[in-house]
């Protein structure tokens, strides 16, 4: 069987890391906001956003790092928007999400007109991508080192996150203060802690993360911007984060599963399949993982219920 | 004795345009237990909550040791030394009492939680005060009375030397009640100054040195409190005598109409709330549902109305099972249900009061010319139901969530009531209504009754239990540990006794709520 050759070689799981490192960054994201109690429904949009920025000013300043500067920036920027909106003019969270992605689905099409005078790709523009890292030792030992050993920076970088976000939750008072909020404002609040501070303070941490991700496509993935290349990562890290119950481990390894989906669509495209039909499974692999998700929770409830 | 607190003139009105406290003054004495009373909705809250910083006042200043301050926020408030026990617990049920005490305060090593400093600081505090707590438990697990150890324990941690107690006792035990009532006692003695509200006059008496009285947004009086009675005191908190009595006649109980059995619910992680639960109520009868909350009650009635689905045990209604029936079909079968949360379950805030009082009828040919609705018809039944239960209301197109909490809870009750129920489900009928409303839905009740409705009365409040009830049940742990056919027979400590679970009944004694 040609497709199980292709599963069970290393480059797959080369590029499963690959796939992943996007979905990753936003799922983790979405981990943090919903961790206090508000849905980043814009991580889609924010990403968007971000790929286009580091492209443009990779470009302009030659450098692939100030690119990185600039699409974590304009993370930020979006997210404050996002918070602004629906913290302090108490919007709701889900309209304003839904308003910025619409906002960057278009706002970025029309940025990069005027920068790069093209609608649909920023090949006229010379920008940079981030630097692949080889790791000493690991890229020699057998099997592991051909998947783990020579990926873009960020995907390391994304790794790290798993654990730093663990760390920021469930180890800092920040985080502890983030987990209160979510659960119980009026309990924060009759403690003094400022519930909207601190979920101001999430959704940027939730924006920053997810314009790592942005980067990472534009300036890793691949090396150009094109119009809506997030293509629904924004909303499958979504679900990643729902599959993972919200731990960063569990959305770690919801994120894996769609990162398998994404990598195997991108190798069938080599078979006599028609590719519309591959462009489908990571999505369906989406939908079948929220269900088994959902029934394996119903299963669990009802498999107690019977001790 | 010293003044440490004064409020002066305060006047707070909702956006609502409810003017819940009219140029109040309320003054405290440093170290003395100082109970504030009213009714439901006199604006004790209020108050206190403009005292924590949690409202803001139209008018008034406060006064902190004779120095003006101004609370705008309970952080404001907390460093002022204030600290406030709520009635609904500010507590995250995910997190350990330990994380709950240092909220916002976290010891901290190298910039991250010093988690066993944290139960340290909660182990020392509570060995101090003597409010005996376990650090690592996680709250969700935890039985009110220890909740609200957790919560007294926070406020002190955070150096409150004036701490308000909104209604501590509503959720208490009279067991619990007393060791509260001793940690409340040796806070005193250590120089704090506590504010406790109440409406239960007897814990006044016992435990406060000054009262301050409440009544529709005002001060009416403040005493030492030795030298007032609890007549004196209720009298001024209603503005007229109280019949403290719910007159009702002997209950003359018929067939058996509601007939659970063996009934087990397992919740989501796993502990059962509800263990082979059998009990029956008798057409003419109130049966009363004793139980500090949280020990199956809500299950329990969630099952009977349908609202939640079980698989094991069975539901009769006279005589056939009605286990899978939907919610329609049982109340088409002649079930009416009370609900505990009546802005979810009881009315749609946004719709008319006509809307809400033909929201379980309005497919009746009665309502109905054909497709269209019959308005007439529809004003006609309304104004009659507005009259009859006393609702006060502009008219019946007024939105329900205009009206306040005793007069929704009448649109309830009247919607429920007129459609002649074979059994009743009353679950917490009168929390947090005012007199006037109780005493007209327990008069409806008992009327109910008295034309043979079958009652299941689930109520926290054990004045109210034992006062309206003819049978009475106990529940504990999601069991029934107690029946009781004679309620004149049985105090408050007794079921006290049992609503802990520090005693149980034989399970002859139990079984005879079976009648068979
Ligand atoms: N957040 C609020 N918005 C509007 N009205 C309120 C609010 N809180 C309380 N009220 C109203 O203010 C009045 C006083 O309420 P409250 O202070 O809670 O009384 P108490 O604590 O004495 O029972 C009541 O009529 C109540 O319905
Ligand atoms: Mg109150």
């Amino acid at each position: 069987m040609k497709i199980l050759e292709i599963i069970f070689s290393t480059s797959f799981g080369y590029a499963i890391l690959r796939v992943t490192t996007p979905i990753l960054f936003a799922a983790l994201g979405a981990v943090i906001s919903d961790k206090a109690g508000v849905i980043n429904i814009a991580l889609e949009g924010i990403m968007l956003m971000a790929a286009l920025w580091g492209v443009i000013i990779s470009a302009f300043t030659h450098s692939a790092w100030w690119g990185l500067v600039a699409a974590i920036v304009s993370g930020v920027l979006m997210s404050f928007i996002l918070a602004y909106f629906s913290l302090n003019l108490k919007t709701d969270v889900i309209l304003a999400g839904i308003a910025l992605n619409l906002f960057s689905s278009g706002g970025t099409i029309f940025i990069l007109y005027l920068v790069a005078h093209d609608k649909g790709i920023s090949s006229s523009l010379k920008s940079e991508v981030l630097p692949q890292m080889t790791l000493p030792l690991v890229n020699k030992i057998p099997v592991i080192g051909p998947i783990f050993s020579g990926h873009n920076i960020l995907t390391y970088i994304a790794l790290l996150a798993v654990i730093l976000v663990y760390v920021l939750l469930y180890r800092t008072p920040l985080g502890l203060r983030i987990r209160a909020v979510g659960e119980n404002p009026d309990a924060a609040d009759s403690v003094g802690i400022g519930v909207n501070k601190i979920r101001y303070i999430a959704l940027l941490l939730s924006g920053i993360l997810a314009s790592f991700g942005g980067a990472y496509l534009s300036m890793g993935y691949v090396s150009w911007f094109s119009t809506n290349m997030t293509a629904g990562r924004g909303f499958i890290a979504l679900a990643a984060e729902a599959m993972g119950k919200g731990t960063p481990l569990g959305t770690f390894f919801a994120s894996l599963l769609f990162g398998f989906a994404g990598a195997l669509a991108n190798n069938l495209q080599s078979l006599r399949i028609p590719s519309e039909f591959i462009q489908m499974i990571p999505y369906i692999v989406t939908i079948i993982g929220l269900v088994i998700y959902s029934s394996s929770q119903v299963s669990r409830i009802k498999k107690v219920k019977e001790q | 004795m010293k003044e440490i607190l004064k409020m002066q003139n305060i006047t707070k009105v909702y956006p609502n345009g409810i003017v819940a406290n009219k140029r109040v003054n309320f003054s405290v004495n440093e170290g003395e237990i100082h109970a504030l009373v009213g009714e439901n909705g006199a604006g004790k809250t209020t108050l206190m909550k403009i005292l924590f910083g949690l409202e803001q006042p139209e008018e008034g200043a406060i006064y902190l040791n004779g120095k003006k301050v101004s609370i705008n926020s309970p952080f404001i408030a907390i460093k002022n030394g204030i600290g406030m026990v709520h009635q609904h617990f500010m507590l995250v049920p995910s997190l350990t009492v330990a994380e709950n005490i240092v909220l916002g305060i976290e010891p901290r090593k190298r910039g991250f939680i010093d988690f066993k400093k944290a139960v340290e600081i909660t182990e020392e505090l509570a060995q101090k005060y003597n409010l005996k707590v376990d650090a690592k438990a996680v709250v969700r697990d935890l039985p009110v009375g220890m909740k609200q150890k957790v919560e007294i324990l926070k406020a002190l941690l955070r150096g409150a030397k004036i701490l308000i107690l909104d209604e501590p006792t509503a959720v208490l035990t009279p067991q619990e009640t007393e060791e509260l009532f001793e940690e409340l006692l040796r806070l005193k003695e250590k120089g704090h100054t506590i504010i406790f509200i109440s409406h239960k006059l007897r814990e006044v008496k016992q435990i406060s040195d000054r009262v301050t009285i409440m009544r529709h947004g005002k001060n009416v009086g403040v005493f030492k409190t030795s030298e007032v009675t609890e007549q004196d005191i209720s009298k001024l908190m209603v503005g007229r005598d109280v019949v403290l009595k719910i007159e009702k006649t002997q209950h003359k109980p018929g067939e058996v109409v509601l007939e659970v059995k063996n009934l087990t619910w397992i919740n989501e992680w796993g502990k059962p709330t509800l263990k082979n639960v059998s009990f029956s109520v008798r057409s003419g009868e109130i049966l009363g549902v004793a139980g500090v909350e949280g020990n199956g009650q809500r299950e329990l009635v969630e099952i009977i109305t349908g609202l939640r689905k079980f698989d094991k045990g069975d539901l009769l209604l006279d005589g056939k099972i009605i286990n899978n029936l939907s919610i329609k079909e049982r109340r088409e079968l002649g079930i009416s249900y009370i609900p505990e949360d009546r802005m979810v379950y009881g009315v749609a805030a946004e719709a008319s009061i006509a809307e809400n009082l033909i929201a379980d009828r309005f497919e009746k040919r009665e309502f109905n010319h054909g497709i269209l609705t019959n308005i007439r018809k529809i004003a006609s039944f309304s104004k009659y139901l507005i009259e009859e239960f006393k609702i006060q209301c502009s008219s019946f197109n007024q939105k329900v969530k205009m009206l306040s909490g005793g007069n929704i809870q009448k649109v309830v009750v009247a919607r429920e009531f007129s459609s002649g129920p074979k059994l009743l489900i009353a679950d917490q009928p009168t929390r947090g209504i005012d007199v006037g409303a109780t005493e007209l839905i327990h008069k409806k009740i008992i009327e109910l009754r008295d034309r043979g409705t079958a009652v299941l009365l689930i109520s926290a409040d054990l004045n109210e239990i034992m006062e309206l009830s003819d049978t009475l049940i106990v529940m504990f742990g999601g069991e029934i540990v107690a029946y009781f056919d004679d309620l004149s027979k049985v105090t408050e400590e007794e079921l006290g006794t049992y609503m802990l679970g520090l005693k149980k009944q034989s399970y002859e004694e139990i079984r005879r709520v079976l009648y068979a």
